[in-house]
């Protein structure tokens, strides 16, 4: 699985990340003022997290196959796990929950593994959607039952059908870039990680105006621009490990870096309506599972099908 | 060492995180009361405790449930080294509290449900006396508050296939009882220290 592309990949993350680290030290050392100091520990904390995360990933993307498959299904089931734990579930959703959670994740991530397109790209929306709800409706409890249907359905939406897009991307069958599925899986990964980053860096910069206060103030219009700009430019310098062309690669990661932005934007106000900053503690300085992956939720589907749809020859 | 591969599992299963309020390196015998919701309670509660806090804590359960199966008998003696109880036909010769003074002045801590019966997890039931008798008789004994928040959405009552649920267990700081306080100011006092510990969910 390791071809030439892939070390320079890696080499490119490692170098991000020793050039993070030392950010983060240097910050530790010069932080004069409170708020500096909580700035530079929170980032020592998330560059320990990312080494961890990258490493994780890399590994398991090396080794390829079902590993990365299996790596996207457990981050799904943790994520998930966050998900119910902090929304409010009845009695009623017992037997439905244990559905979702043991019978769905596993399918579905099997479907992935056997490269079974049309049956995954229907089973969560229409099949595990008819029988969450009528599971619940056969439990017999109706208070509040349309909001609750709901939220786990959102749950395995987000947390399983669109994360499950990324280990997808490897049954692809792209014209002229057979055996290196995993390398774009890499590509995509780093875009919008790059993404981001370059937004809450750029916004904490000089970001004034909030897009959606209310959902989230560190927003801005600034980081905005600025994470976009940063993913097409990166995404046109990496062109040539992917099988796109320049401008296509740059068109490509800009899409995928504005999805990923209204993933965050979408996931957070969902937090906002539980009313928590974090959908857990699981990562330190980020948080949970569901809030490193929240942006790939929305990413990961679109980039999935801009690929199919114009670099595979299907339609 | 199969106890704290035991614990660990239980941590990983349950997704598990504990606070301590309080200070958790005390070296005497203590009291953890908690409020119950689940068959897994004192379990939990016992896995999320300090490796040096946990070593000397037993689990006070009811006999007719851990003494059914040699599982469970083999679970209950050899690696919660639980203190089991008769809940039915007690008399002043079986008396479950003799066992618990007993285990404390053998220098271990125990675990202990004062609601006697499983909640819905919400609110707490009224204490029964037991908490009250050892902090009246064993003076030296802190008695510390534990609240558990999610377990019996884990494997709520008359379930059999639990739902991986993240648990959260608080353990507080201890309810010291004041020169000849009454049974029920300290009872309740006790209950409002549990209850304390709901905190936010993050």
């Amino acid at each position: 699985m390791i071809d030439d592309n892939m070390l320079i990949l890696l080499g490119i993350v490692a170098g991000l990340l020793v050039l993070g680290s030392l950010i983060a030290e240097v910050g530790v050392r010069v932080a004069r003022t409170e708020g500096g100091i909580d700035v530079a520990k929170n980032l020592k904390d998330r560059m320990r997290s990312w080494w961890l995360m990258a490493t994780v990933f890399a590994v398991s993307v090396l080794v390829g196959g079902v590993m990365t498959v299996v790596l996207f299904g457990v981050s799904s089931f943790l994520a998930l796990r966050e998900f119910i734990t902090l929304t409010p579930t009845r009695r009623g959703d017992h037997r439905a929950l244990f559905w979702a959670f043991f019978v769905i994740i596993p399918v579905q991530y099997l479907l992935i593994v056997q490269e079974r397109y049309s049956a995954f790209l229907v089973f969560i929306p229409v099949y595990a959607f008819l029988l969450i709800p009528a599971r619940m409706a056969a439990a017999g409890q109706t208070e509040g039952f349309l909001g609750r249907m709901s939220r786990i359905q959102w749950g395995l939406m987000t947390c399983v059908y669109f994360i499950g897009h990324v280990p997808a991307l490897l049954a692809l069958d792209i014209v002229g870039y057979t055996g290196t599925n995993a390398t774009l899986l890499f590509f995509f990964i780093l875009i919008v990680q790059i993404n981001d980053v370059s937004q809450f860096v750029v916004g904490k910069l000089i970001g004034k105006r909030a897009i959606a206060p209310l959902v989230s103030p560190n927003k801005t219009v600034a980081g905005m621009v600025g994470g976009l700009t940063i993913s097409a430019g990166v995404g046109a310098s990496l062109a040539w490990i992917t099988p796109f062309g320049v401008i296509d690669a740059a068109a490509i990661a800009l899409c995928v870096a504005f999805m990923g932005f209204m993933g965050d934007l979408t996931m957070s106000a969902v937090k906002r309506d539980i009313g928590v900053k974090d959908y857990s503690q699981a990562i330190p300085g980020h948080g949970g599972v569901l809030d490193r992956l929240d942006s790939l939720t929305f990413a990961a589907p679109a980039f999935f099908h801009i690929v199919r749809y114009f670099y595979t020859g299907q339609v | 060492m199969i106890r704290d591969i035991f614990a660990g599992v239980i941590r990983i299963i349950t997704g598990c995180r504990s606070r301590h309020a309080g200070p958790c390196d005390s070296t005497g015998p203590r009291v953890y009361f908690a409020n119950h919701t689940s068959n897994l309670d004192a379990v939990v509660v016992w896995s999320s405790l300090p490796r040096e806090c946990r070593r000397d804590c037993r689990i006070v359960a009811a006999k007719d449930y851990w003494g059914r199966t040699a599982v469970r008998r083999w679970l209950a003696c050899k690696v919660f080294r639980a203190v089991l109880i008769d809940r039915k036909g007690v008399t002043k010769s079986n008396y479950p509290l003799r066992d618990i003074t007993a285990c404390l002045d053998d220098g271990c801590s125990v675990i202990i449900f004062p609601e006697g019966t499983r909640g819905d997890g919400d609110g707490a039931a009224p204490f029964r006396a037991g908490l009250w008798h050892i902090a009246r008789d064993r003076p030296g004994v802190e008695i510390v508050p534990v609240w558990i928040e999610n377990l019996n959405r884990v494997l709520p009552k008359g379930e059999v296939l639990p739902v991986p649920i993240a648990v959260a267990v608080t353990v507080g700081e201890p309810v010291v009882r004041g020169a000849d306080e009454p049974k029920q100011p300290y009872l309740e006092r006790c209950r409002d220290a549990m209850l304390g510990l709901r905190g936010e969910p993050s």
